[in-house]
């Protein structure tokens, strides 16, 4: 059920009243800033947003929502991929932006609490002087925000040893759809009754507003090592990322590149990456005896698999310079390509070589190029399907390879989301996933947050609207436009 | 409700009379007699069965290897025991993608000794893994010492199918470590002691088996000592794999701080001579390999004598697990003797033994001041149970959160009705 009442001036009067004017954007011309989230081929005009500073507020602002029947939508820092934080038609946005504070840093407990704005970086910032990091880390991490990774389950190159934002919230105070506030899990572990922590993370904002996380953190090991291997190609890159985990090891992250990805994360950041047909970039950590041993053998299959460099890197700036180039692969692609659509499929790591030929089919069928960036260790891919705009048709042939690639992953017993989230963007996608009683049952757990159907109500699951009925072109973001943003 | 002839033999319509029984007094769950014990063999068969006990109105006990039925409150009624025992097949070992899918009945056992074939393991150290099966541990949330590395079943969970009162047979998540797609619902079923749906087959994230191991214990009888050896194993850069700290007795105390490594032997070797400059003032031997069994042996201590003892789980903040010892230590002079085994998370195992009424005032205050500050005390077993003392405790404010998500998936309350929180 949508919300139906329109956000008249009485009720934007009592918003007003809650969050002061200062609160409160109602003028078109600035909720444009609102009008989509990192995946901008999708828009929608809020009636409202509202900035809340504190729990109380974010809870007046939902019943009052509740009451009226309108829809909203919560947002984070407004970096997402799949639409999670794209208004609702006739709903109003409720940005957690300005509640950014750190509350409570507990070090013999590894515990840090947060309100949902805190920006992911900042929280490993407060901590690192103690020898702690907070471990999720996407390539957004230096803007994007605590509820956001929240929303989506966050995940990033290190989920391979560490694992996701859920494996690192212990509790969360949540303001439930109907304004309720509830305090999901906790400080200490195994709060009896269900695991709803569990459940809310990654339910992408649909389950209700979280007001604040208490977040696990973790002790940062002795030493943290980093190879850079170049391969003839991902064929043998694959071959050797499956040696290593049938070698027992367990590195803190293995990712991989394709030549088409390394073009253009030397273009745009210099990473001096040897020219090759595929990277890989692996990880370890731990005390020094062990990681030592380890990479000595990391050394030994990856020269085995046809590797014919290998580099370490000898220094955090070394490290951190090899880390640029793939973390700055998306915003890289702008070098080598007007426009670009990326994907956020999920194989087994087995089926690698595999899809890897089967993408490279696809791209000589349509004429399209696709670069390929992976975690390799989890099998999460990120094929980023270039094209023009300008050329008529290949924005819709894009659009249709990169959904082609989701069938792929799934035809291969894998996931259509690794880490960006359903969102708006694939929820003609989840049938595919997943069977109507299957889809039926989380509907019913939806049902229990949130009976009326008012928090970000359109996304995840599919509504009867067809699928891909809005096809959108890449619009520079307005921020991006006026050079305060940039795209990751 | 129908006749019972009439119920058998519908019951013996579905899963074949060979898969059914009636039920006898060891079925007898907290002190309630089932009627029926009903042994599927397929999820399909399963999802039958449920439906036609919901339509029915039979109160359903889910059963895999029986181990933990007396955990939970007593059940408000118990009609028919569903047992998954021949449900009992590994699926699919991807062992290249370090997955695995598994029947519910699988005991821990038989899919760990699959496991090793490949060098691979489900790293859980869960209680009676040659008798107690997948779909029971999870529904019990039982995990041990390798938490603090490995995370619990909820980390270790990917994927899950439920069979609902309905018959729906719902699965969520995927046979991928990484997958956000729709709601975690395997994370809703980890713990809910079955009264969400019955848990017919699950899919795992596996570790490889350590190359080399190696444990050490350090010895006190200093409460500060072992306090202070415990914050500085949690603040150091070590990779132990578990760490607990066995109390087998608070007066006097005597306290073994019990620390396990995996991984090469250089590395072992280089971390057990740092844990030695970590613990000066402690006596530091090999550890005994039967030292990760401690927690199983309270649980057995109990189970010798329930009348008379008391098995709890503490949950506190890391750097309170001790002084909740010394508070503990104080409640019960006198009234109660205690042994504890406790884990570096803050879980703990607690076994008080002494005289019910005793066992009760000890238990209750104990739990009082666990939960004044944000801690938790489950009784698991139901020795001292009664309406002043419950086996959960608090849920806080959310479980009118969690009564709304029963009432979705269980509206007829027939899975463990009584047993969960809040009388769920």
């Amino acid at each position: 059920m949508q919300g139906n009442a329109a956000v008249d001036a009485r009720i934007l009067q009592e918003f007003r009243a809650i969050v002061g004017q200062q609160g409160l954007i109602s003028s078109p011309e600035d909720l444009h800033t609102y009008e989509c989230d990192g995946l901008t081929n999708f828009r929608v005009l809020p009636l409202a947003v509202l900035l809340p500073t504190n729990t109380q507020q974010v809870q007046s602002i939902v019943r009052l929502c509740h009451v009226h029947c309108i829809p909203f939508v919560a947002r984070g820092s407004g970096t997402g991929l799949s639409g999670g934080a794209l208004p609702v038609e006739n709903g109003v946005v409720i940005s957690l932006a300005r509640m950014n504070r750190i509350l409570e840093v507990d070090l013999p407990n590894a515990r840090v609490t947060v309100e949902p704005g805190v920006i992911n970086l900042d929280v490993t910032g407060r901590v690192q002087p103690h020898g702690f990091f907070y471990a999720p880390d996407p390539s957004s991490q230096s803007v994007c925000s605590i509820g956001g990774n929240v929303a989506e389950n966050s995940g990033g190159a290190h989920c391979l040893k560490y694992g996701f934002t859920t494996t690192h919230v212990l509790g969360l105070e949540v303001v439930l759809p109907d304004g309720s506030l509830v305090h999901l899990g906790g400080k200490c572990l195994d709060t009896p009754g269900y695991d709803l922590a569990g459940v809310f993370v990654g339910s992408e904002g649909t389950l209700g507003i979280a007001t604040k996380i208490i977040l696990r953190i973790v002790k940062r090991p002795e030493c943290t090592r980093t190879l850079l291997a170049a391969f003839p190609g991902t064929n043998e890159a694959s071959a050797a990322v499956s040696d290593i985990i049938a070698a027992g090891m367990l590195p803190a992250a293995i990712e991989m590149m394709d030549n088409l990805a390394i073009q253009a994360a030397e273009a745009a950041v210099h990473a001096n990456y040897p020219d090759c047909g595929a990277l890989l970039l692996v990880e370890l950590d731990g005390p020094i005896a062990e990681v030592e041993a380890l990479m000595s053998h990391v050394d030994e299959l990856c020269r085995k698999n046809g590797a014919w460099e290998i580099r370490v890197a000898q220094s955090d700036s070394q490290r951190a310079l090899v880390w640029k180039g793939r973390k700055a692969a998306f915003a890289a692609m702008g070098r080598i390509s007007p426009n670009y659509i990326v994907q956020d499929g999920v194989i087994p790591r087995t089926a690698l070589p595999q899809l890897m030929n089967e993408i490279a089919h696809l791209s000589r069928e349509t004429g399209l190029r696709v670069a390929n960036v992976f975690h390799a260790g989890d099998g999460n891919l990120h094929p980023l399907v270039l094209y023009d705009r300008h050329i008529p048709g290949q924005e819709k042939a894009a659009e249709a390879l990169s959904f082609q690639i989701l069938q792929l992953c799934l035809a291969a017993g894998g996931s259509i989301t690794g880490e960006h989230g359903v969102g708006e963007e694939k929820k003609c996608m989840m049938p595919k996933m997943f069977s109507e009683p299957d889809l039926a049952t989380m509907q019913r757990v939806r049902a229990a947050f949130d009976p009326l159907q008012l928090c970000n109500p359109t996304k995840v699951f599919p509504t009867p609207r067809l699928c891909g009925e809005k096809p959108g072109e890449y619009v520079p973001h307005p921020l991006e436009s006026t050079g305060l943003a940039e795209r990751f | 409700m129908p006749p019972t002839s009439s119920l058998e033999q519908q019951l013996a319509a579905l899963v074949g009379s060979q898969a059914m029984r009636l039920a006898t007094s060891a079925d007898n769950v907290s002190g309630i007699q089932p009627q029926f014990v009903v042994a599927p063999e397929s999820d399909q068969q399963l999802a039958a069965a449920l439906t036609f006990a919901n339509e029915s109105g039979l109160a359903v006990i889910p059963c895999g290897g029986a181990t933990k039925l007396d955990w939970g409150n007593p059940p408000k009624r118990a009609d028919l025991v569903l047992s998954t025992a021949r449900l009992d097949r590994i699926l699919e070992h991807v062992w290249a993608d370090l997955t695995v899918t598994v029947e519910a009945g699988c005991t821990l056992q038989s899919l760990q000794q699959m496991l090793a074939q490949h060098g691979q393991r489900l790293a859980l150290d869960a209680l009676w893994p040659a008798r107690a099966t997948i779909g029971g541990v999870l529904s019990t949330n039982d995990s041990g010492v390798l938490r603090i590395r490995f995370g619990a079943l909820r980390d270790l969970l990917i994927g899950i199918t439920l069979a609902l009162p309905d018959g729906t047979l719902a699965r969520s998540g995927g046979k991928v470590v990484k997958n956000v797609a729709g709601y975690d619902l395997p994370k809703l079923a980890t713990g809910a002691l079955g009264t969400l749906g019955i848990i017919t087959c699950a899919v795992f994230r596996l570790h490889p088996l350590p190359r080399t191991t190696s444990a050490v214990t350090c010895s006190t009888n200093r409460l500060s000592d072992a306090s202070h050896l415990l914050a500085a194993l949690l603040d150091s850069t070590l990779a132990y794999s578990a760490v607990q700290v066995r109390v087998p007795a608070f007066d006097p105390p005597e306290f073994f701080v019990d620390v396990l490594f995996e991984g090469t032997e250089q590395g072992i070797a280089n971390q057990i001579g740092h844990l030695q400059s970590l613990a000066s003032s402690a006596t530091v031997l090999e550890a005994d390999h039967h030292v990760w069994n401690a927690r199983e042996s309270l649980h057995s201590q109990y189970l010798t004598d329930p009348s008379s003892s008391v098995l709890l789980k503490m949950s506190t903040c890391p750097s309170d697990a001790l002084a909740a010892i010394a508070t503990l230590t104080d409640l019960a002079k006198s009234r109660a003797s205690c042994s504890a085994v406790l884990q570096a998370t803050g879980l703990g195992t607690i076994l008080l033994r002494g005289a019910r009424n005793e066992l009760h005032h000890v238990a209750k205050a104990f739990r009082e001041k666990l939960q004044s500050s944000g801690g938790s005390l489950v009784a698991l077993g139901n020795s001292i149970l009664d309406a002043d003392f419950d086996a959960w405790g608090s849920t806080g404010d959310a479980l009118p959160l969690m009564r709304a998500i029963k009432t979705q998936l269980d509206p007829q309350n027939i899975l463990n009705p009584g047993r969960f929180v809040g009388g769920i």
